[in-house]
């Protein structure tokens, strides 16, 4: 098989199935219980930056 | 010493500069060369005459590095004034052809000069220097890798006279947004090699536990115009002390691949970069955390999954494979969602604060931004739907709409950060004037609305006329016809770039005057309580 279509069919199967169930990871993994607690502490970042 | 191995440095690339003129294969790499001889020259000169043989002082590495992003903050507003202005001279050049001035001020040489200048003079140093900025105070530590900071600003700098010179001697490799000829494509490659060591590295030695979300949006665009600015200028000179290369594809695929960086320049340097600014300055200058980090999140990872496809949609009905027409078509529609998201997820940040939009000019300014963002992620999406695209492609509607995503939300977003930064890196208690803001503020907003709207009128009447036939089948206009009924639009256009430039010139002055640490006597914008009535 060319080197085109071996990549064009790896990109259309596995690699998109791939990233697919990586952004869904994403996803399900910021949203998980618990995550807003952290996520809170995470948006006050930039408040705590007066000296390195 | 101080800066002994930096005029080594210098001395030996002006020697190579004056050895490229003199073996120069055409004369635009000649002149080029020049250009490169001088500017390198006065530079090692400024470089001797502030040498210093005194051991250096060891830095204090407490203290954040602040000098870099001064001298950034500067470097955005003169380009600002620079690209702008050579904006509103293209628009009148257009309006009136005999401004023309030929060979280097004509209006073929002057556009890259004016996309360039805005693009990457403003915007990217406004990129650099907020990026500095926000990664040292959300990382708490100091920028990594010493004076590779310097490196980064002024090897920018360089890279951006040699891009400018270079249109200006007719050097172009006709590739949108990517002009620069090969040699100045190399070296912007290590420039940003550079930034990217810098800015990771600080990232690696950072005391704060959890990476901000501005800095991942900053990653992201660092990282990717590194992969778009590399893969796009792949290219064989046809002398290495020549100004011609010729691209290494060609036919479609050279077209997906400029539009694959043509449009990834769009999301990740004006969109993916600029949200960063977004993340950290707003919910700094109103003073409260962002609306929902978790929605940030989100709105980071389908962005850079999402915008990376839709660039086909910048060749529709062209000899592009239909599939790959309709895959970027459906993925501009699909970047409805994550952009809105932000868009709401800036908004809401006000939320509980609303005021400050009546008192704080700078709030408005920002807030203006991330409407227009809203705004231009609405209109894009729908002019990449093909029915909609075979009206406003190549049209004045897509000049529009770019203006009013650039000027609106990345223009706005990057002065209401040089407002907040600048008061700040001098240790200024305030602006020099906040009423001043509030003028530019207006011109500015004034100025996007006549220019979005005489484009829209003068897009879709162009797109009309161009599509018009008449009972027999005939085309009813010529195309002269067209050009010549969008004289008055295009009058109108430059009336709203000029109302833009003042604005930003205003903006100058102010910046101008707070660095020097002058503070204006004025009113405060704050606004005066009105007395309470005893009631009757």
């Amino acid at each position: 098989m060319e080197t085109y279509t071996a990549m064009r069919h790896f990109a259309d199967s596995w690699g998109l199935l791939g990233m697919t169930v990586f952004f869904i990871g994403v996803v399900l993994f910021t949203l998980r219980p618990g995550s807003k607690q952290h996520a809170d502490a995470a948006a006050r970042i930039p408040f705590e930056d007066d000296k390195p | 010493m101080r800066y002994g191995t930096e005029i080594a440095w210098m001395t030996l690339a002006t020697f190579l500069a004056l050895l490229g003129a003199g073996f120069a294969a055409d004369a635009p790499f000649r002149a080029h060369m020049w250009v490169l001889f001088a500017v390198l020259a006065i530079g090692t000169i400024v470089l001797l005459r502030n040498v210093s043989f005194e051991p250096e002082q060891p830095v204090d590495q407490s203290a954040y590095m602040d000098g870099p992003i001064r001298y950034g903050a500067i470097a955005t507003v003169f380009w600002a004034v620079v690209g702008l202005l050579v904006g509103v001279v293209i628009a009148l050049q257009l309006a009136f052809p005999d401004l023309n001035l030929e060979p280097w001020f004509n209006f073929g040489r002057m556009r890259p000069l004016h996309t360039s200048a805005v693009i990457f003079a403003f915007g990217g140093n406004a990129l650099i220097a907020t990026s500095f900025y926000v990664v040292q105070r959300t990382c708490r530590a100091r920028l990594f890798g010493g004076n590779l900071a310097w490196y980064v600003f002024w090897g920018y700098q360089l890279f951006i006279v040699m891009a400018a010179t270079g249109y200006l001697l007719g050097i172009t490799q006709s590739r949108e947004y990517a002009e620069p000829e090969w040699y100045i494509d190399l070296f912007l490659t290590v420039v940003w090699v550079a930034y990217l060591a810098v800015f990771l590295g600080t990232i690696l030695k950072r005391k704060e536990p959890h990476i901000y979300v501005a800095n991942w949006f900053y990653l992201s665009f660092i990282v990717t115009i590194a992969m778009l600015h590399v893969v796009n200028n792949l290219a064989v000179p046809t002398s290495f002390v020549g100004s011609k290369s010729y691209s290494l594809f060609s036919g479609v695929q050279d077209a997906l691949t400029q539009w694959w960086y043509g449009h990834n320049a769009v999301g990740f340097f004006l969109t993916a970069g600029f949200l960063g600014m977004m993340y950290y300055f707003i919910p700094k200058q109103v003073n409260r955390p962002v609306y929902s980090y978790r929605l940030s999140i989100i709105h980071f990872w389908s962005l850079i999954f999402m915008y990376i496809w839709a660039g086909p949609h910048h060749l529709h009905y062209t000899a592009l494979p239909d599939w790959a027409q309709t895959l970027g078509m459906v993925f501009s529609i699909m970047l409805w969602m994550p952009s809105w998201g932000g868009m709401i997820n800036g908004l809401m940040t006000l939320s509980g604060a609303w005021d400050k939009l009546r008192t704080d000019p700078i709030v408005r300014m920002m807030v203006t931004a991330v409407a227009f963002y809203g705004m231009a992620t609405f209109e894009g999406p729908m002019m990449s739907i093909k029915a909609v695209n075979s009206l406003s492609h190549y049209t004045d509607w897509t000049i529009g709409h770019v203006h009013s995503g650039a000027l609106g939300w990345n223009g706005l977003i990057s002065f209401g950060a040089v407002y907040f930064m600048v008061p700040r890196l001098w240790n200024r208690e305030r602006l020099y004037s906040v009423r001043m803001v509030n003028w530019h503020f207006w011109l500015a907003t004034l100025g996007i609305v006549i220019y979005a709207a005489s484009m829209w009128v003068s897009g879709i009447m162009q797109g009309l006329m161009w599509r018009e036939y008449d009972e027999q089948g005939f085309l009813v206009y010529s195309f002269a016809e067209s050009v010549a009924a969008m004289h008055p639009y295009y009058v109108m256009r430059a009336l709203g770039g000029a109302l833009y430039l003042s604005g930003v010139v205003i903006m100058a002055w102010n910046i101008l005057m707070t660095i020097r640490g002058y503070q204006r006597e004025e009113v405060p914008t704050t606004g005066t309580t009105p007395a309470l009535q005893p009631a009757e």
